[in-house]
């Protein structure tokens, strides 16, 4: 009985999403706003522009305000996973990890953490940026706690990173509001285009969403890997 | 339009792996499922034709900017991001879920019903 009204709905959904999309057009051109960003993506006159990554541009320059927001949403999951997991007993490990793991993870990690600084130093002239480097630094945590059973991470230094980045992004867009009138505001110009330094508050932006995201993501990990 | 087939394809896989099932870990994947299938249509409707990556690298590029629309891009960057924020979360609360009932199975919550 579930199965056959599952179909149905699927099915009409399926029908209604085939209608719709059989009427949008594929691979024909760019859309109005988008031509705006790819015209203006390096200019000189434009102060949103200077990045070679015109997605890195959209997301930090022009959808400044939103990056925030989804900064503040990954910060409310990570509280509430440790609200969750406080309290818990977390699985014993009955086996020790395995030689291979331990001695690899010493060598290995250090190259973690650079890939990770690597992507978000680099995000307006590459592809990646803060999202991703934050991730790789918090797998290299990941691969700490693999290896070293009893390990634990230092929970004030990620709370601190953490606070004092979203306190650092806040005060970068209030710096924009008051030189040059909107939050967010590239008061910095643009700079040469291909350049590590460039692009105006972007690598800063960048830098600072990389260390929160990877501080905050290495939280996560504690969390879920510790006894709290 | 193969891209719209691919994940509209997954999208319906994953809602169909919602309606039929009642194991809560088996539910988050297949929400996993729907969001993978949203971001590829997403991306899909900024593919052009014969044009490159958004990353103005080259000369070439900043002088004749053949490139595909960005938007979507940043689009689904920010929904990927919030996609791993609210598995996450929801992994969380299976867990605690598990430790109070002691089964994931759904149907055997009798507070669920009326």
């Amino acid at each position: 009985m579930r199965h056959i009204f599952a179909l149905i709905v699927v099915g009409t959904l399926g029908l209604g999403l085939f209608y719709t999309l059989s009427h949008i057009p594929f691979g024909k051109g760019l859309s109005e706003v988008s031509k705006y960003y790819v015209e203006n993506a390096i200019d000189k006159n434009d102060p949103h522009a200077g990045a070679t990554n015109i997605v890195t541009d959209i997301v930090v320059l022009y959808r400044g305000f939103d990056t925030l927001g989804e900064v503040t949403v990954l910060f409310l999951a990570a509280t509430g996973l440790s609200v969750f997991f406080f309290g818990l007993k977390k699985k014993e490990y009955t086996c020790e990890p395995s030689l291979i793991v331990k001695r690899g993870t010493g060598i290995i990690f250090p190259f973690i953490l650079l890939l990770g600084v690597y992507i978000f130093v680099h995000g307006h002239l590459t592809p990646g940026g803060g999202f991703p480097g934050g991730v790789i630094i918090a797998t290299g945590v990941l691969l700490i706690y693999l290896c070293c059973r009893d390990y634990k991470a230092p929970h004030s230094l990620f709370k601190v990173i953490e606070g004092s980045m979203g306190t650092l992004f806040v005060i970068v867009g209030l710096i924009g509001l008051i030189v040059g009138g909107s939050f967010l505001f590239n008061f910095l110009g643009a700079g040469k285009t291909g350049e590590l330094v460039s692009a105006g508050i972007i690598p800063i932006l960048y830098i600072v969403i990389g260390l929160k995201v990877g501080a905050e993501l290495s939280g996560l990990v504690k969390d879920t890997m510790e006894d709290v | 339009m193969i891209y719209y087939i691919a994940g509209g394809g997954l999208f319906l896989i994953g809602l169909y792996i919602l309606l039929v099932n009642r194991n809560l870990i088996k539910m988050i994947i297949g929400l996993g499922f729907m969001e993978t299938g949203v971001n590829i249509i997403i991306i899909a409707f900024g593919y052009v034709k014969g044009k490159t990556a958004p990353i103005l690298s080259t000369k070439e590029l900043i002088n004749n900017r053949q490139v595909v629309d960005p938007l979507p891009q940043a689009l689904v960057l920010t929904a990927i991001v919030i996609g791993v924020a609210v598995t996450a979360l929801a992994l969380s609360m299976v867990v605690s879920y598990y430790k109070k009932r002691g089964s994931l199975n759904l149907s055997k919550n009798k507070e669920l019903k009326w």
